[in-house]
């Protein structure tokens, strides 16, 4: 099922009555979501991306905008009435009931010709628990299982009526570090098997890169970049962009760009033909430092992390906005750990710049 | 290891003192009371020891009246009082506008006294040569005849007591009621929504198991409050309850103690102990009817 958001806009009234300023939640989204993909909803807290979930749930009612379900429109539908399913943050299972009465909770609320007897729910059940690998656990109660394992029984109450949309609110945030990679991939998986439509909201950058089809990243209620996660890595359009994507973080100089070169702290570190003269900032990925014994940006060096397959080079930079600048070289190179001072030469794909007033990505020719 | 020891039972002696003395000795003692036949207050002695005073007092056809009372009383206040409280919290958690006010009207009378509540009562129910009360002209207005709820039948000084006893006992129930409501997370409800779940099943399946603990709280401490009813029933008939008909267990046990017939404190005792054993075996049902249904 494709999913299209139209000018959608989510207007809350602020909190302080007196100003009587309203909180823009989700600022004139447009976007599709083809059929059958995975997206990731990526932004900081309080960017909109989990009133954005609630609006095409429909738990909440957009002030403004259409939400459509392929060719139908569902903005003014009830969320029984849309067919989506929906997966919270905490899971929000049931805790009186054990896992297979959370499972069947949705079918039994099936009415009229959909009404299932006792036995196709118990066989529906099963089989949905047997995709999301908890059909051993069916008898238990939530508090018995594992937070992995509640997470799963969410997803199955949430597949169980066979969404045409499947919603993912912040799912693996209450996960630990190991379980997270693990059901990020089990999410990957089920979503493949079943070519449900999903919709997955997360904070976290990591999380969204690895598992989703097509990212859209926001801030402040305002849509930023859509795109393939690789391509939003590699072609931000803009500074906040840029610094969301990506760890260890890009590292940001103040830069000035004067008859095509860049220059940072007064050096011309990279030729950037067909960029305007004016001062910028210059990102730099980790991995787009060289480590060069003549290169042109000189850095303080402060620490070396060998990591096996690679290492980090930690310095700092008079010019850098980041505290530490981060860069990641292959594990064959020879850092001097004894020398105060490491250079780099700077590989131009690698190497973003903006403009120091709008934050507006400044293309120039490679 | 001893020495730490020594230190816990010294922590615990203050709190073990005050039960022992003002608890544990004189259930004792009210339990030796309770046997020995013959007791005289003045001189301190008694004839034999036995169960006499336990017979005397389940003879009593005051005592028996006290019983029939203090059951009909339990059994119609406790399940109509939940339920309304019930009804009233559930409503004021699904209004917005004015709850706070709602809440506090409902909230008044708990902080109102009892006697003072009962005067109304006396006001709006009892007939006299100036008036009939306020029932009994909003009774005539609809064409029936007016009733003596205060001197009158049995039954329509029973309704009064129940009544008064659901209405006293109200506002408590709201207050545990409407935080228990607030406490269960909006998730659950907006899962319930996503999911098409009709709002009857919403509040039998998910709002009526997750306040369960609360609910069989209040049934259990309202099945022991209404057991030890005697105030409510002063406040509407007067302090001679037995010529009313409509005395307590506990209105039994002060009458035995200090009232015109009284001076007895062995009878008074047993009284007391058959009290202690009906409510504990109710509380002890009760408990085991909500081990199965309370979940957590």
């Amino acid at each position: 099922m494709k999913v299209e958001l139209k000018n959608l806009t989510k207007k809350f009234p602020s909190r302080n009555k007196k100003e009587r300023a309203e909180v823009i939640a989700v600022n004139d989204f447009t976007f599709e979501i083809p059929d059958g993909t995975l997206i990731g909803l990526l932004g900081p807290s309080g960017c909109g991306k989990s009133t954005t979930l609630n609006l095409i749930s429909g738990l909440l009612k957009p002030t403004s905008g259409k939400i459509f379900f392929g060719e139908d429109d569902v903005t003014d539908l009830p969320p029984e009435n849309r067919g989506v399913g929906l997966v919270f943050q905490n899971y929000a299972l049931y805790p009186h009931l054990t896992v297979k009465q959370n499972i069947t909770f949705p079918l039994e609320n099936l009415r009229g010709k959909d009404k299932m007897t006792k036995k196709e729910m118990a066989d529906k059940a099963l089989e949905i628990a047997k995709l999301v690998q908890i059909d051993t656990l069916m008898d238990r109660k939530p508090s018995e299982l594992s937070g992995g394992q509640q997470q799963r029984v969410a997803i199955a109450r949430a597949l169980v009526k066979m969404p045409r949309v499947l919603l993912l609110d912040e799912p693996l945030s209450n996960l630990d570090a190991r379980l997270r990679l693990q059901t990020r991939e089990e999410i990957k998986r089920i979503q493949r098997e079943t070519k449900i439509t999903t919709v997955f909201v997360t904070h976290d950058q990591d999380e969204a890169m690895s598992i989703s089809d097509m990212i859209v990243v926001m801030k402040d209620g305002i849509m930023q970049q859509l795109g393939k996660p690789q391509e939003v890595y590699d072609d931000p359009v803009n500074l906040f962009v840029a610094k969301f994507l990506g760890t260890p973080p890009i590292s940001v100089f103040h830069g000035t760009v004067k008859a095509g070169q860049l220059y940072i702290g007064g050096t011309a570190v990279l030729a950037v033909p067909g960029a305007p003269d004016g001062e910028v900032y210059a990102g730099v990925r980790p991995e787009g430092f060289v480590l060069d014994e003549n290169g042109p940006l000189s850095c303080n060096l402060t620490g070396v992390e060998v990591m096996g397959r690679d290492i980090t080079i930690v310095s700092t930079h008079p010019d850098c906005t980041n505290t530490e600048i981060r860069a990641i070289i292959s594990a064959e190179n020879k850092v001097d750990t004894s020398s105060s001072a490491v250079r780099f030469s700077l590989k131009p794909f690698k190497v973003h710049i903006f403009d120091k007033t709008t934050e507006e990505r400044i293309r120039f020719a490679l | 290891m001893e020495n730490k020891n020594r230190k816990g039972w010294l922590y615990l002696l203050p709190a073990m003192l005050f039960l022992g003395v003002f608890m544990v000795y004189p259930l004792v003692d009210v339990l030796i009371y309770s046997l020995e036949e013959g007791y005289n207050f003045a001189s301190q002695t008694y004839t034999g020891v036995g169960l006499y005073n336990y017979s005397y007092v389940l003879h009593d056809p005051y005592f028996l009246q006290a019983v029939q009372n203090t059951f009909i009383l339990v059994i119609i206040t406790v399940p109509l009082s939940t339920g309304i409280a019930l009804l009233i919290s559930v409503g004021l958690s699904s209004i917005k506008k004015l709850r706070n006010l709602y809440q506090t009207v409902y909230f008044l009378p708990y902080v109102t006294n009892t006697l003072a509540v009962g005067l109304v009562f006396m006001i709006l129910f009892k007939k006299t040569a100036y008036t009939d009360g306020l029932v009994n002209l909003i009774l005539n207005f609809f064409g029936a005849a007016s009733v003596d709820f205060i001197d009158g039948p049995y039954w329509a000084k029973m309704f009064v007591l129940c009544f008064y006893t659901i209405w006293v006992v109200m506002p408590f129930k709201i207050l545990i009621l409407t935080s228990a409501l607030a406490s269960v997370k909006e998730d659950y409800y907006s899962a319930a929504r996503v999911d098409g779940t009709p709002k009857w099943r919403i509040f039998t399946k998910i709002t009526l198991p997750m306040i369960s603990p609360m609910l069989f709280y209040l049934i259990i401490t309202g099945f022991i409050g209404a057991f030890k009813a005697y105030s409510d029933a002063v406040a509407l008939f007067g302090t001679n309850l037995n010529a009313a008909e409509m005395n307590t267990i506990v209105g039994y046990v002060y009458d035995m103690l200090y009232g015109d017939s009284g001076g007895f404190p062995s009878y008074a005792s047993a009284a007391a102990i058959i009290l202690f054993a009906i409510v504990l075996t109710i509380t002890c049902i009760n408990l085991l009817v909500s081990k199965k249904h309370v979940h957590y």
